[in-house]
C-alpha cells in the first residue's frame, strides 16, 4: 500500500511539474509586452529595458523558468502587477474563501447525489427513478448564471432567507460567512448534482445485476444488508473517482458563480488576473488550481484502493 | 433459526424415516413467463418435478432449455419481468411460487441453498470469504459474531478445506476456482438447507478440480441428507452424481428416469441423440461418427403446437404435430413425453431415431488455389530413430523446437514460464491433440505456432523452413498454409462483415483470387461447412454460436491451408452442436488432407480426433505419442489423473479414482525436479523432487533430460511412437496402474 501511495504521489508531482511548464510557457506567449503593460505606452524604451532587466525578462526562457519555479517552491510568488499586493497572501486568502464555498457545495451535492442515485438504481425503471433522473438532468442544462439568478430571485428577493450578494470582508470566519455561502453553494451543487446522480445510478445498477448480489439475495439477507454490505461497497468505487474528477467542474463553476454573487474567491481572482494580464497572479492561481486538481485525483485513487482489495494487493 | 412468518410452521428439515416417502421439494405444473417487449415468453411450461431428502435430481438441458429459469422460478427468485404464471412449488408443503420477497428471505439461505456457476463472479470481490460465510450464521442461525465465525470455520473443515482459518481471511480473487466453489458449497450448507440447488457448479473448472468437487458432493450427500437439484448440460457429470435425471428441452421436460435407466435406454428421441453427440473416452476406435441434431431450438415466442421436438425429430409423425404429447409414465418410475417411445425400446428403433451424420462434407477440391503437394503420409516408427540423436524429420509438416515463452510474473521482477522448452512435430494429414489443464501453456504454444505470441526461445518450422516469430513478419504464402480457429467465434469474426465477406477475405488476400471467383469459392466453402447459401449475406449477429464457428472454419479453410490450429473450437458450444462440428472437422481433414494442431481440455474430444497426443503440464510436455498408446496404460501419472477425473456418461461405470493433491498449478514458480511432483499421486520422494525425470520411450530407450541438451532428448521423444517423462520405468507404471484398477 505504501508503495502504491508513493508511486501515485510521484505521479502527482510529475503532473504538477508538467503543468508548471505549460503555465509558464502559456503566460509567456500571451500577447502584450510586460514592461509596456506596467509602465504604460508612453514610457521610454530605456525605462522599459531597465525594467525588463530588473524583472529578469532578458534572460533565456529556461533560466527564467528555473528561477520562477524555485521562487514558487520557496513561497515567493511575486507581487501583483496590477495591485502591488503580495500574490501569495491574496491567493491563499481567496483560496480559503473558495475552499469554504466548495466545502459547502460538496456537502450539499455529494451526499444528496449519492442518495438519489442509489434510490434511482434500487428502484430502477420505476416512477421514482424517472423523476430523479429527469429532475437532476434538468439542472445540468442550465448555466450557472441562470440558476444563480433564479435562486437569488426566489430565496433572496422573495423570501429574504439569504443575502443576494456574497461579498464578504477579508478574514470572515466560516460560520459568519455561512449564510452568504448557501446560495452560491447551491448554484454550484445543482450543476454537479446530476453528474453524481447519474454516475451513482449507473454504478449501482450495474452492481445490482452481478452474480454476487444474486448470491447475497439468495442467502436471504435483508434488503439493507444486501444494499450496504454487498452493493454500495462495490458500486461507490467508480463514483468516488468520478466525484474527484468532478472537482474540475467545481472550479469551472466557481469562476462564474463567484462573479455573479460577488464572492471574493479564487475563481474571481483568476478572472481578475486574466482580465488584467497580471502575470504573477495568473501563474500562481493556475498552479494552485492544478495542484488541487492533482491532489483530488490522488485522494480518489487512494480511496479506490482502500475499498478494492484487488488493487491494493497488486 | 428464524421462524417462517405467516402460516408456515415447521422448518423443512428432513430426517424422520416416515418423511422419506414424501418429497421435500416438489413443483407441480410450474410455468414461468417473462414479459418482454416482444410479448410474453413462456420459458418454462408445466414442469412437475420432485426431489426427496437425500436424493439428487439432475436437470439436464442445453442452453435455452429453461433449466435455470425452472430452478429460480421454483424458489421464487425471478427477475423483475419474470412471473410464475401457474402451478405450485412446494418446499415441505409450503408453496414458494409467487410469494412476496419479504417472506422468501426467511426461506432463501436457510431452507434453500444455491451454488451457481463461476464462483469468481458469485462471491463478493470486496469481502473476505469468512465475512461472506458468517452472514449465513448471523442471519439464519441467530449467532453472534464470534459463534458465526466458528460455525464458518467448522463448515470449511467439513468441505475438506486445508487451512480454514487462512481461507476465511482471503478475498475471492486470491483463491482458485475449485477452492472458491468449495467455499460456496460450505456457505450454502452452513444452515443445513432442506434443498440445495447446484446450477452448473463445475462448469468452467478444470476436470481435475471438477472431479474433487464431485467427490466432495458424494461425501456431503451422505452427511447432510439434503434434497439436491443439480442443473447441468454435462451428461458425464449427471451420470456421475445424480440418482434421477430429468431432461429438459425448450422449457418442458421431455424425459425423466433414474440415471441407470436413462443412459441404458433413453425413451425420447432427443435424449437418444443427445447421448450420442458426445464422444466418449475409450470408445472402440476413434473417428466414429457422432450423432447430430439438425435444426435449432424453437423460438419461445413461436412454439410448434404439437411436440416441441417434432421439427427436429426423425420419428415425427402426423399425430406428433397435432397436440402436445403429455409426459406419461412409461415404466415404473420413468416418464417420457414422446408418443412413440415404444419404438425406442428395440435396438433397430433406436437406430432409426439416431441421426448419425453419415454424409461426409463435400470434398474440398482446391483446384483454383495452387497448393504445395502433400508429403507422403508419415509412418511413425520408433525404431527408425536411434534414441538420443536429434533427427531431422523432413516428413513432418510442422516442427516446434524447444519453444519457450516467459512473461512477467505477478510480482516485480518475477517471470512466469508459460511454455518452457517444448518440442513436437505434426505429420502431414495428421492431427496432433494437445491436452492439459488451464495454465498448462497449451494455448500459448498454439499462439507461438500461429505467430501471435513471440517466443522467448525456440523455432517453428513448416516443412523444414523456419517461420518468423510473428505473424506480421511472415510470408503471405506461410499465412496461407497456416490458419487458426479460435475458441470463441464471437470475438474472431468481425461483426460488420457478412459470412461471405469473412470467407472471401483470405481468398482475395492470401490466395490471390479475383473477387468474383472468390465469391463463388466462398459459396462452395459455406456449403462444405453445411451452411445454406442464404447465409452468405448474413452478419455474425444473425448466426448462432455453432453457425459462427462454421463460418470461422470455412474461413480457415478458404486459402487451402496445410495446417489448421484449432484452439478449443467446440468447447463453448452446446452438446448437440459439438458433435456436428467435430464430424465436420474430421471430414475436412479427409477431404482436404489438412493437418491439425487440436488444442482442448476435453480429453474425449482430443481422443476422438487425434492421431497423436501430447499431454502438457505447466508449460512442458509430460507424455506424447500415438493417440491409442497415450490413452492406454502405461500412462504418465498426470495423464492417468486427467483420465480418471473425466466423468463418464455411464452411471454403471465404476470409476477408478485417482485425484491430484493440492490446487491447480500457477506457473509463477516451476517446481524443482519433476515439475509435477507437488501434485503427483505416484510421487517417489527425493528423486522426483531433485532431478528432472528422463524421457522413457516405448522401445525401451531412456533419455536423460538434465543432460547437456534437453532439446535433443525432447526431439527424440517427439520422434518416438510413445514417450513418458517420469522417473518410474514404464513396466512399473503399468503394474502400478493395473493394481490401482483392481
Ligand atoms: S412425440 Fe413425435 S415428434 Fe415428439 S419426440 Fe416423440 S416421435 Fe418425436
Ligand atoms: S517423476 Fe516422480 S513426480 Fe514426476 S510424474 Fe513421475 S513419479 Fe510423479
Amino acid at each position: 500500500m505504501t508503495g502504491f501511495i508513493l508511486r501515485r504521489l510521484g505521479f502527482v508531482i510529475l503532473t504538477v511539474l508538467l503543468s508548471s511548464v505549460l503555465v509558464f510557457g502559456a503566460t509567456h506567449v500571451l500577447p502584450g509586452d510586460v514592461a509596456t503593460m506596467i509602465l504604460g505606452r508612453e514610457a521610454s524604451e530605456q525605462a522599459k529595458d531597465s525594467l525588463r532587466q530588473e524583472l529578469g525578462l532578458d534572460r533565456s526562457l529556461v533560466v527564467q523558468y528555473g528561477s520562477w519555479l524555485s521562487d514558487l517552491a520557496r513561497g515567493d510568488w511575486g507581487t501583483s502587477l496590477s495591485t502591488g499586493e503580495d500574490v501569495r497572501g491574496v491567493t491563499l486568502e481567496r483560496l480559503s474563501n473558495s475552499a469554504m464555498l466548495a466545502l459547502v457545495a460538496f456537502f450539499m451535492y455529494v451526499p444528496l447525489g449519492i442518495f438519489l442515485g442509489v434510490i434511482a438504481a434500487w428502484r430502477r425503471n420505476s416512477y421514482i427513478d424517472q423523476v430523479i433522473s429527469a429532475g437532476s438532468l434538468a439542472f445540468v442544462g442550465l448555466p450557472e448564471f441562470v440558476t444563480a439568478v433564479l435562486l437569488i430571485a426566489v430565496f433572496s428577493r422573495a423570501l429574504h432567507w439569504f443575502p443576494s450578494s456574497s461579498a464578504i470582508a477579508p478574514g470572515t470566519g466560516f460560520f459568519s460567512a455561512l449564510p452568504s455561502l448557501i446560495l452560491p453553494g447551491l448554484t454550484v451543487s445543482l450543476t454537479s448534482l446530476a453528474y453524481v446522480v447519474r454516475m451513482t445510478r449507473a454504478g449501482t445498477a450495474e452492481v445490482l445485476e452481478t452474480d454476487y448480489v444474486r448470491t447475497a439475495r439468495l442467502k436471504g439477507l435483508s434488503a439493507g444488508n444486501v444494499l450496504f454490505r454487498h452493493v454500495l461497497r462495490n458500486s461507490l468505487l467508480p463514483t468516488v473517482t468520478v466525484i474527484a474528477a468532478g472537482v474540475g467542474w467545481l472550479i469551472g463553476g466557481l469562476i462564474v458563480t463567484e462573479s455573479v454573487f460577488g464572492y471574493p474567491g479564487l475563481g474571481r481572482l483568476v478572472l481578475f488576473a486574466v482580465q488584467r494580464r497580471d502575470l504573477p497572479l495568473i501563474q500562481a492561481t493556475t498552479m494552485v488550481i492544478v495542484t488541487i486538481f492533482a491532489l483530488a485525483n490522488l485522494a480518489a485513487d487512494i480511496m479506490y484502493a482502500l475499498l478494492n482489495p484487488r488493487i491494493r494487493y497488486r | 433459526m428464524a421462524a417462517v412468518p405467516g402460516h408456515v410452521t415447521t422448518p423443512g428439515r428432513m430426517g424422520g424415516p416416515g418423511q422419506l416417502v414424501a418429497p421435500t421439494f416438489k413443483t407441480e405444473r410450474l410455468s414461468v413467463v417473462y414479459l418482454t417487449e416482444q410479448g410474453p415468453l413462456r420459458a418454462v411450461r408445466g414442469v412437475s418435478l420432485s426431489v426427496a431428502a437425500g436424493e439428487t435430481m439432475g436437470v439436464v438441458g442445453e442452453s435455452g432449455s429453461g433449466k435455470t429459469t425452472l430452478a429460480l422460478g421454483a424458489i421464487g427468485y425471478l427477475p423483475a419481468n419474470g412471473r410464475v404464471e401457474s402451478g405450485t412449488s412446494r418446499l415441505a408443503g409450503v408453496d414458494l411460487a409467487g410469494r412476496p420477497r419479504r417472506e422468501l428471505r426467511h426461506v432463501w439461505g436457510s431452507k434453500v441453498g444455491l451454488v451457481s456457476q463461476n464462483p469468481q463472479a458469485a462471491l463478493n470481490p470486496t469481502l473476505t470469504i469468512g465475512r461472506q460465510m458468517d452472514e449465513m450464521g448471523r442471519r439464519h442461525l441467530s449467532l453472534g459474531r464470534r459463534a458465526a465465525r466458528e460455525a464458518s470455520l467448522a463448515m470449511l473443515e467439513r468441505v475438506a478445506m486445508p487451512d480454514p482459518q487462512a481461507v476465511a481471511s482471503r478475498y475471492p480473487h486470491q483463491l482458485s476456482g475449485g477452492m472458491l466453489q468449495r467455499c460456496a458449497l460450505a456457505m450454502a450448507l452452513l444452515t443445513h438447507p432442506a434443498v440445495l440447488i447446484l446450477d452448473e457448479p463445475t462448469t468452467g473448472l478444470d476436470v481435475t478440480s471438477q472431479a474433487t468437487i464431485l467427490d466432495l458432493l458424494d461425501d456431503l450427500k451422505a452427511q447432510f441428507h439434503t434434497a439436491i437439484l443439480y442443473i447441468t448440460h454435462n451428461l458425464g457429470v449427471v451420470a456421475r452424481v445424480c440418482d434421477r435425471i430429468a431432461v429438459m428441452y425448450a422449457g418442458e421436460i421431455s424425459e425423466e428416469a433414474t440415471a441407470p435407466d436413462l443412459f441404458a435406454q433413453p425413451l425420447h428421441p432427443y435424449t437418444a441423440n443427445l447421448l450420442r453427440c458426445v464422444p466418449r473416452l475409450g470408445g472402440q476406435g476413434t473417428q466414429e461418427r457422432l450423432a447430430t441434431i439438425p435444426g435449432s431450438l424453437p423460438q419461445m415466442g413461436d412454439l410448434p403446437s404439437g411436440c416441441v421436438f417434432a421439427p427436429r425429430c426423425p420419428l415425427a409423425v402426423e399425430d406428433c404435430r397435432a397436440a402436445r404429447p403429455p409426459l406419461v409414465e412409461a415404466n415404473a418410475g420413468r416418464k417420457t413425453a414422446c408418443l412413440r417411445w415404444q419404438i425406442l425400446r428395440s435396438e433397430e428403433g433406436r437406430q432409426t431415431a439416431l441421426q448419425l451424420d453419415l454424409r461426409a462434407a463435400a470434398p474440398l477440391t482446391l483446384s483454383a488455389v495452387p497448393r504445395a503437394p502433400a508429403g507422403p503420409p508419415r509412418v511413425r516408427d520408433g525404431s527408425s530413430s536411434p534414441p538420443g540423436t536429434l533427427v531431422a524429420m523432413p516428413q513432418d509438416l510442422l516442427t516446434v523446437e524447444d519453444a519457450a515463452k516467459e512473461c512477467p510474473g505477478p510480482r516485480p521482477r518475477s517471470t512466469v514460464k508459460a511454455v518452457d522448452g517444448t518440442t513436437l512435430s505434426v505429420g502431414a494429414q495428421q492431427t496432433f491433440g494437445l491436452v492439459g489443464e488451464s495454465g498448462s501453456g497449451k494455448t500459448t504454444l498454439a499462439r507461438i505456432v500461429a505467430g501471435l505470441t513471440r517466443p522467448t526461445r525456440g523455432h517453428v518450422h513448416l516443412e523444414g523452413t523456419p517461420l518468423g516469430p510473428s505473424v506480421s513478419g511472415r510470408d503471405p504464402s506461410v499465412l496461407r498454409r497456416l490458419q487458426m480457429v479460435f475458441q470463441s467465434p464471437e470475438t474472431s469474426l468481425n461483426p460488420r462483415q457478412t459470412a461471405g465477406q469473412a470467407v472471401m477475405r483470405p481468398l482475395v488476400l492470401l490466395a490471390g483470387l479475383e473477387r468474383r471467383e472468390a465469391g463463388q469459392r466462398a459459396r462452395e466453402l459455406l456449403e462444405a461447412v453445411r451452411l445454406p447459401a442464404s447465409y452468405f449475406d448474413r452478419y455474425p449477429g444473425e448466426l448462432s454460436g455453432g453457425e459462427k464457428q462454421r463460418v470461422a472454419i470455412a474461413r480457415a479453410f478458404a486459402a487451402g491451408p496445410d495446417l489448421v490450429i484449432c484452439d478449443e473450437p467446440v468447447s463453448s458450444l452446446d452438446v448437440s452442436v459439438q458433435g456436428a462440428l467435430m464430424n465436420l472437422i474430421g471430414d475436412l481433414q479427409d477431404g482436404a488432407g489438412t493437418s491439425y494442431l487440436f488444442i482442448s481440455h476435453d480429453l474425449a474430444a482430443v481422443q476422438h480426433l487425434s492421431h497423436f497426443i501430447g499431454v502438457m503440464y505447466l508449460g512442458a510436455l509430460m507424455e506424447m505419442g500415438d493417440a491409442a498408446r497415450v490413452l492406454a496404460s502405461p500412462y504418465h501419472p498426470y495423464t492417468e489423473a486427467l483420465l480418471s477425473a473425466v466423468p463418464v456418461p455411464d452411471p454403471t461405470s465404476r470409476d477408478h479414482r485417482m485425484r491430484l493433491r493440492g490446487s491447480p498449478p500457477s506457473s509463477a514458480e516451476t517446481p524443482s525436479g519433476c515439475r509435477f511432483h507437488p501434485r503427483c499421486p505416484r510421487f517417489q520422494g527425493d528423486l522426483c523432487r531433485d532431478q528432472a525425470p528422463p524421457w522413457r520411450l516405448s522401445d525401451g530407450g531412456v533419455i536423460a533430460r538434465d543432460a547437456a541438451t534437453p532439446a535433443t532428448a525432447d526431439a527424440a521423444a517427439a520422434a518416438a511412437e510413445h514417450a513418458i517423462c517420469c522417473h518410474i520405468p514404464l513396466h512399473d507404471l503399468a503394474a502400478l496402474q493395473e493394481a490401482g484398477r483392481r
